[in-house]
């Protein structure tokens, strides 16, 4: 990992305008926010597919999927908080159930979206889109990662959603193989193992470096892709370590932490502890503080990661 | 200008169509008898005079689309689908039974001849101006026609899709508002009050047109204009009678979503001149 952070919105911003060179059928929706979630710079590059349907959040769903019956290959966004919550029923009715090929691309996820605080914040996406049929849900850790993910899903056969955070985010997966699916292996470990997405997967890395100074070998694990889960990996890491920590930046009842516990649960009974925010709504404050007061961090990991170490010994 | 042949055509189409709808419901014992009969007119004018479709080739790129946004009507449009040939006809018994095409709303994935799944109300207007807006993006030559309720008009989303169709300029939109005044809980304007509709769309910025909704020529006009209309999209407020075609289910509210008994059904099956 080298330290040097990235924002993972400029990286969609940017990749957008890539492909929208060669694919013309890709067009870019938004809903008042291009300027934040970027699409303003495919806005700039191709006028003529990109449209701005103002604060109308269900319009912009529906929109979407009446271009996508027409052959188009639309990627919409918004902030998270509004793509997933506000048009649910439009997200799951126009899209979803007629299986289109709509690219849900949120930005400004979980909880450190900056001061707006709770009615900004969005922890409780994951859940809501992983309820859904047909979906696949993506959670890059990096901005490589985030072009990665662009790119493979403009072909993807159904709806998709990709869960961008707000603040950059160090680089970790440069250079790295991806595939649409699975799990990375960022660091092999014996005895407990990190499972981790998304903006705290730099933090599991910390992590598990700290463990060492305990004397804990811990893997690490990046799950970008949160459905379908790669229940391959899991059950793996399950039969080979003592047990294994979630953490996430997103509610512990239906995120990550859950859909592991789920695979573990019929596939390889073990410990699952989750790091994540607990069942509360966030409030203002600087990502670092906020993530800190939410038990979000190095220090919750290791000290989830001895437990089980403890139990198992 | 529909021809008098063609009015008589299309007239006796209608019926058909609504023994179809009478047969269906009855057979299922669920479904929305009122809202189908009152779009009944409209349907049959599209389908089988001023869409540009091709039932043995769904997918072909220049066809004209239609999207019911007020997806409970779908009996009405299953019907002129299976009277156009999309689908045997026999099939439309299936409606609402396990392992049909013939889903209670209409389901684009599984039945050639739906433009688009609908039936959670305020969102099909949205979806008709994204399929208009490609239209526009491709240079294509192809309308996109929608109809919508008046009950269905209480939805935020119906005014958020009306401003975007204005603002794009959606002139390859036609859009029926099917003006049958009733909704599951009884008259619409108790329930929140809709007029002046005529106004509003105006003020959102479209071509308004009122019509009587049962009236073939009416109809017929009012998309012919609408083709004429440059830089806006086109609102037909069609006036119609919920339940129209069956005496004692016209403006009777208990019909919205009650499929008719025995009895009733033959008896208005005799009133469209066939046996059940």
């Amino acid at each position: 990992m080298n330290w040097k952070k990235e924002s993972l919105r400029d990286a969609y911003g940017k990749t957008l305008v890539e492909l929208g060179k060669e694919r013309k059928e890709i067009v870019v929706l938004d809903a008042d926010l291009s300027s934040s979630t970027k699409t303003a710079l495919f806005g700039k590059a191709f006028p003529e597919r990109f449209f701005n349907v103002g604060i109308a959040e269900q319009n912009l769903m529906s929109i979407a999927a009446g271009l996508a019956y027409s052959g188009k290959i639309p990627f919409v966004s918004t902030f998270a908080v509004f793509a997933t919550g506000r048009a649910y029923d439009q997200v799951r009715q126009s899209i979803c159930y007629p299986n289109l090929k709509v690219r849900i691309v949120a930005t400004h996820a979980g909880l450190t979206v900056g001061g707006d605080g709770a009615s900004h914040q969005m922890c409780e996406d994951l859940g809501l889109m992983r309820s859904m049929p047909n979906i696949a849900i993506f959670s890059p850790c990096d901005a490589p990662q985030t072009r990665e993910i662009i790119k493979n899903v403009v072909d993807y056969p159904g709806p998709v959603y990709v869960r961008l955070v707000r603040q950059d985010l160090p680089t970790i997966t440069e250079g790295q193989d991806f595939r649409v699916g699975e799990a990375q292996v960022l660091l092999d470990g014996s005895d407990v193992t990190i499972i981790a997405t998304g903006s705290m997967v730099s933090t599991a890395l910390q992590a598990s470096n700290e463990l060492k100074n305990h004397g804990i070998s811990a893997r690490v694990i990046n799950i970008h892709t949160i459905k379908p889960i790669d229940i391959k990996t899991i059950v793996k890491c399950a039969r080979e370590t003592k047990g294994i920590v979630t953490v996430e930046e997103h509610t512990v009842s239906t995120g990550l932490g859950a859909a592991v516990a789920e695979v573990v649960s019929e596939h390889y009974p073990t410990f699952v502890k989750r790091v994540g925010v607990p069942d509360t709504f966030g409030e203002s404050g600087e990502p670092e503080p906020l993530l800190k007061k939410y038990g979000l961090s190095v220090e919750s990991i290791v000290r989830k990661a001895k437990s089980i170490v403890e139990v198992k010994k | 200008m529909l021809t008098d042949e063609e009015i008589k055509f299309l007239t006796e189409k209608a019926i058909v169509v609504r023994r179809h709808i009478i047969r269906m419901i009855y057979n299922a014992q669920s479904g929305h008898p009122g809202g189908s009969l009152s779009a009944t007119d409209i349907l049959v004018a599209l389908y089988f005079k001023y869409l540009r479709h091709r039932p043995t080739d769904p997918g072909w790129a220049d066809r004209d689309r239609f999207v019911l946004s007020k997806g409970h009507g779908v009996p009405a449009l299953y019907a002129v689908l299976a009277e156009s040939g999309y689908f045997p006809k026999e099939e439309l018994l299936t409606l609402r039974k396990i392992n049909s095409r013939l889903q209670g709303h209409p389901d684009a994935r599984k039945l050639p001849g739906i433009e688009a799944s609908t039936g959670s109300l305020g969102q099909g207007l949205s979806v008709a101006c994204g399929m208009a807006l490609a239209g526009k993006i491709d240079k294509k030559e192809y309308r996109v026609y929608a109809m919508i309720g008046d009950g269905e008009s209480e939805s935020g989303q119906i005014w958020e899709a009306a401003m975007t169709a204005h603002h794009y300029k959606l002139d390859n939109l036609t859009v029926f508002l099917d003006r049958n005044n009733l909704q599951i809980d009884g008259c619409t304007e108790n329930i929140m009050c809709l007029e002046p509709l005529k106004n509003k769309w105006e003020a959102f910025g479209w071509h308004v047109i009122e019509i009587n909704g049962h009236d073939y020529r009416e109809i017929g006009k009012a998309i012919e204009e609408s083709w004429g209309v440059k830089g806006k999209p086109t609102m037909v407020i069609a006036k119609t009678v919920k339940g129209k075609g069956v005496s004692f289910m016209e403006n009777n509210v208990s019909f919205h979503g009650k499929p008719p008994n025995k009895e009733e059904a033959e008896r208005a099956m005799k009133e469209l001149g066939d046996t059940l």
